[in-house]
């Protein structure tokens, strides 16, 4: 039976009058890594925030650990390392005096996981955050996160804006924590690679609610990208059922959809095509079907 | 250990390992007996989650390939012949396939090809003879 860290069920929220968050449920389990993926403004963030007790549900309910973080912040936070996508670390201090002040709130730090961090990272101890160049800060912000050795850390969009080489001393600080003793990691990206790489769950929030969520290879193994060839040319894509996005011109035609292939291969030939190539979709095409395209398909149904 | 992950052409990461390990068992570059290295350094080493090593090597040991051994780490199996035979076949199976398709665009039909290969492989001439006497063994 795998233990339930996060249990968020039926969740909304709105901030003056705009709809942030609409019925969202996510459940996030021990030992594995969850990714949630979507656009800005998506409502990752508020999502996350919800789980530090940062926001009160409007309505739904939101359980880390098993408690209410916003009635029992202090039994959540102990448990939770937290880098936020703006990084807001106190400027006035130096880099040891955050990780000095972070070990006052943790019991649990760990003094020389924190040093071989900054040693790694070449991060200078006696520099203010003010000083930090973005990398740098992003670096002091994940040491800060993960050095009390957290059972959950939640990244927001970890890497955004960050170079190569930072942007891999984060993955590594995912790897580790879950590989180190089965810890839980939630983080949120817009690099598809990255989430592809990094995550045992997706959830993909779509304008305020969950488009897509589930175990990465059964996501990945729901979707598949075929190449088509028709007889005669359209001049408009042609409808088939189960396709989600469809792209090209003329006879050839590349669709992105789900379901039984044998379902699909009898519409496409009902429409006087046939399968030229099939696979498994990527998560990028798959992302863009459920997120993309399809949304002005929506709009304009 | 050489694993390069592709995530442009829809292979879930766990099978692509999987594909890799049993390409480099079949190679001859990984060894009966040799230890792959631990969960938690190939997941740093390719930046993916530690669990999707965990069910490639699983799969792996299901399929005979490499086995666990209990308080240490996970060895390429010593029973290796046959599986050798299949996934070498497999391997060259899609070289040849790419190859007939080519040489149909560019109108060689496959007594051309054969023809081709033996006059590739008399130019190559000692390079290729030690490896042959090596895999007759």
């Amino acid at each position: 039976m795998v233990e339930t860290v996060v249990d968020v069920h039926d969740l909304s929220r709105s901030f003056g009058g705009k709809t942030a968050l609409d019925g969202v449920s996510f459940r996030a389990t021990a030992g594995h890594v969850h990714g949630l993926m979507g656009a800005n403004g998506a409502g990752k963030t508020t999502l996350l925030k919800h789980l530090l007790g940062l926001l009160r549900a409007t309505t739904g309910s939101v359980r880390v650990f098993g408690v209410d973080p916003v009635r029992d912040p202090v039994g959540v936070l102990a448990r939770t390392g937290y880098l936020s996508e703006e990084r807001e670390l106190p400027e006035w201090m130096s880099v040891d005096e955050l990780m000095r002040y972070s070990q006052a709130f943790h019991p649990g730090w760990d003094a020389s996981y924190a040093r071989e961090l900054l040693d790694t990272f070449a991060l200078d101890p006696a520099k203010k955050i003010k000083e930090l160049s973005k990398g740098m800060r992003a670096q002091a912000g994940l040491i800060a996160a993960v050095a009390h050795r957290p059972e959950l850390l939640i990244l927001d969009e970890p890497s955004s804006g960050l170079d190569a080489v930072v942007r891999r001393d984060i993955l590594d600080a995912i790897v580790r924590t879950v590989a180190d003793d089965g810890r839980t990691v939630i983080f949120s990206s817009h690099l598809l690679d990255e989430v592809e790489r990094m995550s045992d769950h997706v959830t993909l929030i779509h304008q305020g609610r969950v488009a897509l969520s589930g175990v990465l290879d059964d996501v990945r193994g729901a979707y598949r990208r075929s190449r088509l060839r028709f007889l005669d040319p359209f001049d408009r894509p042609p409808v088939i059922d189960t396709a989600l996005a469809i792209e090209g011109s003329g006879r050839s035609w590349s669709v992105i959809h789900s379901g039984s292939l044998d379902q699909f291969r009898h519409s496409v030939s009902a429409r006087g095509g046939e399968i030229v190539e099939t696979r498994d979709a990527t998560l990028e095409e798959i992302f863009l079907a459920r997120a993309g395209r399809s949304r002005s398909q929506m709009e304009a149904a | 250990m050489d694993i390069t992950i592709n995530l442009t052409d829809g292979v879930p990461i766990y099978r692509q390992i999987i594909n890799q390990v049993k390409y480099l068992v079949a190679s001859g570059l990984l060894q009966p007996g040799e230890e792959l290295p631990p969960i938690r350094t190939l997941a740093l080493q390719l930046k993916v989650t530690p669990n999707t090593i965990v069910k490639a090597y699983g799969d792996l040991e299901n399929a005979g390939v490499v086995h666990k051994r209990r308080g240490s780490g996970t060895f390429v199996s010593e029973e290796r012949p046959q599986l050798a035979i299949r996934e070498r076949r497999r391997v060259i199976g899609q070289r040849i396939d790419a190859l007939l398709a080519e040489a149909h665009q560019l109108s060689f039909d496959a007594d051309d090809i054969l023809r081709m290969v033996r006059e590739r492989q008399a130019a190559m001439g000692e390079a290729t003879a030690e490896p042959t006497r090596k895999e007759k063994k």
